[in-house]
């Protein structure tokens, strides 16, 4: 029987406004790979920052090797051979490799740059980990950004490692390749926590999981009872299955045709190269890639926030390409972005002033017309379902789904002719995610052309008529859905291009 | 004069001048290098000017000034890193205080003092044989102490940043600081260490200004230095070795504009007394905005400058 590296006793953690944690309890064993399951916003990250010390615990203990620890530092986690990587990586852009890895250490006054070098290599060797230590972190991709981070902890001696959503930036192949270098630590001797909201990697790798559900323990599976129906039946209540399909469309005329289109990224590279497609009436065109391939940046050319520096976009045969945002919503185009607090919402204004943004140019007179925006605004949140208790208060206090909706109910309530749906379905749960989709294939079943930027393959082969995938900023290739396939899309997502498989 | 005695004067005078602008300067690297942007160096400066200045005519002795405008300085760096790094208020909001205050507090204290004779002021030490070369020797090898001090803190702080263990940690704890935080080093500690550092040197250079640099106490001493400091900080790309040869160019743009006038040269005085002031807009105008988005400026600059770290910031 393994012993109990790690127990964590009732930790309970409030952010203002919200309680995160609320008396769980998590236990780990030697040797084993232990997933913590949950949806967003179930207290996932939050449970695991608890244990490495960035965040203190309003009440509960936790127990190293039988010892009760109290951290209140990283520092302290690091001394007890815990290490974490993060969701979004805590390595420093300007720094290369092997600085990143020797950061924290005691050591000489004066740093040699060989033997550093030479010591992280060595390391690298040893676990299987393959990274150029002599390379800027800017200049190396996103996995082997992410062999660095375990590179970092493993340099600290750490034998329990917390991956906090470890496949979201990796194509599918790079994700198994990362599950065999963690199995293989695990027979070192090592404990790996994996945090995660996908299924069916969590039914193919761990050991035990624990389930999450708005900060409590939902429930704790092990061997055989790891399977998708009883994990989503504790992570929800429910077994996830997506009623909506879509009905045969009528594929019209040519309604957004990009050109060749390129763009810069917020860093001032290349972003967005050479992209070019078209999507028809009541079509609508997936697109698939790697988080941070060219996404973002294609949302934004699209609706005006970001330049094209070369190429043409037109919209219904009239080239926009240079065009306000504001005449480009004139002209029929309507854009859900990814960030619906920030970009799409204001956070401060409610219901009702957000949903005028989009329109209240149109209203006579320098007054805006409240009363019809308001009994406009009651109208929507009865027909898509949005739930709120007083359509005056901030729209921030709302839930994501609900934020989603009246957003999008914004956005289409204008019968837009091409809708950008920029990642509408993340954070959400299931019954905001049929809500949406039902909604986005509704606007098809009008003729809209519409361009569904997703993570999920499942949901992209589902819904969408035909499938772009992008990998650095520009196009792998098209696909039609009755060709497509994940481990073909995963190939794609990793720079093959079509046809060399 | 011949032209010899015009030209080392000139070039005298401008390493001088320089060197008020260079010790601020390096003060303001280390302490933006750590991610604190401070913006009160007008303000500390000024102080650091008013207490040496205060001690020399109260106790004649000018280590106690030295040490005086060194605490002074160091002070209002820690308010500074009080406001900011412990209570995350805006770095922005907090510097420009700070200045006001500074420049409040200096002219309010040096009031009795405008117009007295110095007791005592720091002398030029001619370095044996090097102060004999022709022209530089006199310029670069016969002057006060804190001009050599400023000189050698070039290579130190470039070598401390880019070659030791402890530049490593400060410049993680700049460019991320929730990194450096994972890795256990302390990103508070060395913030308020950097910005007390910044504050000191820059006392020290409103130190070389009142009891150095000029003969005697006036209002508002610092005549804006402070701002030109924070200008070059930019224009050097956080880079000790370019620090210094900005301030020498600045001093050279400053005492260009004295010298002019003395020479009775049919320029309007305020042109060259502009000239500093545009000089530095320009810098910011290239480093920031539209023109700076791709440059190299904006490249160097450390990535969590202004931004107060929190911990428990939920992202």
């Amino acid at each position: 029987m393994p012993q109990a590296v790690v127990q964590m006793k009732n930790i309970t953690k409030t952010f203002p406004g919200t309680l995160a944690n609320d008396d769980v309890s998590l236990t780990l064993k030697q040797g084993e790979i232990h997933a913590l399951l949950g949806e967003n916003g179930a207290g996932k990250s939050t449970l695991m920052n608890v244990l490495v010390g960035l965040y203190k615990q309003d009440s509960g203990e936790i127990l190293i090797n039988g010892e009760v620890k109290n951290f209140v530092s990283p520092k302290d986690a690091i001394a007890s051979g815990i290490g974490m990587i993060h969701q979004h990586f805590k390595l420093i852009n300007a720094f290369t490799v092997t600085e990143n890895v020797l950061l924290g250490d005691k050591g000489s006054l004066f740093i040699s740059k060989k033997k550093m070098q030479t010591s992280v290599a060595k390391l690298a060797n040893e676990f299987g980990l393959d990274v150029d230590v002599s390379a800027y972190i800017s200049q190396i991709s996103v996995g082997e950004q992410q062999r660095v981070e375990i590179l970092k902890s493993l340099h600290k001696n750490a034998n329990i490692l917390i991956l906090d959503e470890p496949t979201a930036v990796l194509t599918p192949q790079e994700a198994d390749a990362l599950f065999e270098t963690l199995r293989d630590m695990t027979n070192k001797g090592c404990t790996i926590v994996i945090i995660s909201h996908k299924l069916d990697e969590i039914v193919a790798i761990a050991d035990t999981v624990t389930v999450l559900q708005k900060g409590r323990v939902a429930g704790v599976a092990k061997g055989k009872d790891i399977n998708q129906s009883n994990l989503s039946r504790l992570m929800i209540g429910d077994d996830i299955v997506l009623n909506t399909t879509p009905q045969e469309s009528n594929i019209g005329k040519t309604l957004l045709d990009v050109k060749n289109v390129c763009a810069r990224n917020d860093k001032g590279l290349q972003g967005l190269c050479d992209v070019s497609f078209e999507i028809h009436e009541g079509e609508i065109l997936g697109v698939a890639g790697v988080a941070g391939n060219g996404q973002k940046e294609l949302g934004e050319v699209l609706c005006g926030l970001r330049t094209a520096t070369k190429g043409s976009i037109c919209l219904s045969d009239k080239d926009v390409t240079k065009c306000t945002v504001r005449s480009k919503l004139d002209s029929g185009l309507a854009y859900v972005p990814e960030d619906r607090l920030g970009t799409g919402l204001i956070g401060n204004m409610n219901s009702i002033d957000n949903s005028i943004l989009r329109s209240y140019y149109t209203h006579k007179g320098v007054f805006i017309d409240y009363k019809r925006a308001t009994s406009d605004v009651i109208d929507a949140i009865a027909e898509y379902d949005v739930l709120m208790a007083d359509p005056k208060a901030p729209v921030r206090l709302m839930s994501g789904g609900n934020m989603q909706k009246l957003l999008l109910s914004r956005e289409i309530a204008l019968s837009p002719k091409v809708l950008v749906l920029s990642y509408p379905v993340r954070g959400l749960d299931i019954g905001a995610m049929e809500k949406i989709y039902s909604l986005m294939l509704e606007q098809r079943e009008k003729g809209c052309a519409i361009l569904f930027i997703s993570e999920d393959l499942d949901a992209l082969i589902k819904f969408s008529d035909r499938i772009m995938v992008l990998h650095g900023g520009s196009v792998s290739g098209i696909i039609n859905r009755e060709d497509a396939k994940i481990e073909e899309l995963g190939l794609m997502m990793g720079g093959n291009k079509e046809g060399a498989s | 004069m011949g032209w010899v005695e015009v030209t080392t004067g000139f070039l005298s005078a401008t390493i001088a001048m320089g060197t008020v602008l260079l010790l601020a300067c390096i003060g303001e690297i280390l302490t933006e290098k750590s991610g604190v942007l401070n913006l009160g160096l007008e303000g500390m400066m000024i102080v650091g000017a008013v207490f040496a200045f205060i001690v020399v005519q109260t106790t004649g002795n000018l280590v106690l000034a030295i040490a005086a405008s060194l605490l002074a300085g160091a002070l209002m760096g820690l308010i500074h890193a009080f406001i900011t790094v412990t209570l995350k208020a805006s770095q922005v909001v907090s510097g420009l205080a700070l200045t006001i205050f500074g420049v409040g507090l200096a002219n309010f204290l040096g009031q009795n003092y405008v117009g007295t004779v110095r007791v005592a002021s720091l002398q030029a030490i001619p370095i044996p044989l090097l102060s004999e070369i022709p022209i530089i020797g006199e310029a670069l090898f016969n002057q006060s102490i804190l001009v050599y001090v400023s000189i050698l803190l070039v290579p130190i702080s470039w070598i401390l940043i880019y070659r030791t263990r402890a530049g490593l940690k400060l410049r993680a704890v700049g460019e991320n600081p929730s990194s450096a935080d994972s890795l256990g080093i302390n990103v508070f500690a060395t913030r308020y260490i950097y910005t007390l550092i910044g504050g000191a040197l820059t006392g020290l250079a409103g130190a070389y200004l009142s009891i150095g640099f000029n003969s005697s106490w006036m209002d508002s001493i610092t005549g804006g230095q402070g701002w030109i400091a924070v200008a070059l900080v930019i224009f050097a790309t956080w880079n000790p070795i370019k620090a210094m040869l900005g301030s020498y160019l600045f001093g050279f743009i400053l005492i260009l504009g004295l010298r002019l006038q003395a020479f009775g040269i049919e320029i309007p005085e305020m042109l060259f007394t502009m000239l500093p002031y545009i000089f530095t807009i320009v810098v910011l105008i290239f480093s920031t905005g539209k023109f700076g988005k791709n440059s190299k400026i904006k490249q160097r600059e450390p990535g969590s400058l202004g931004t107060p770290y929190d911990r428990e910031a939920r992202h």
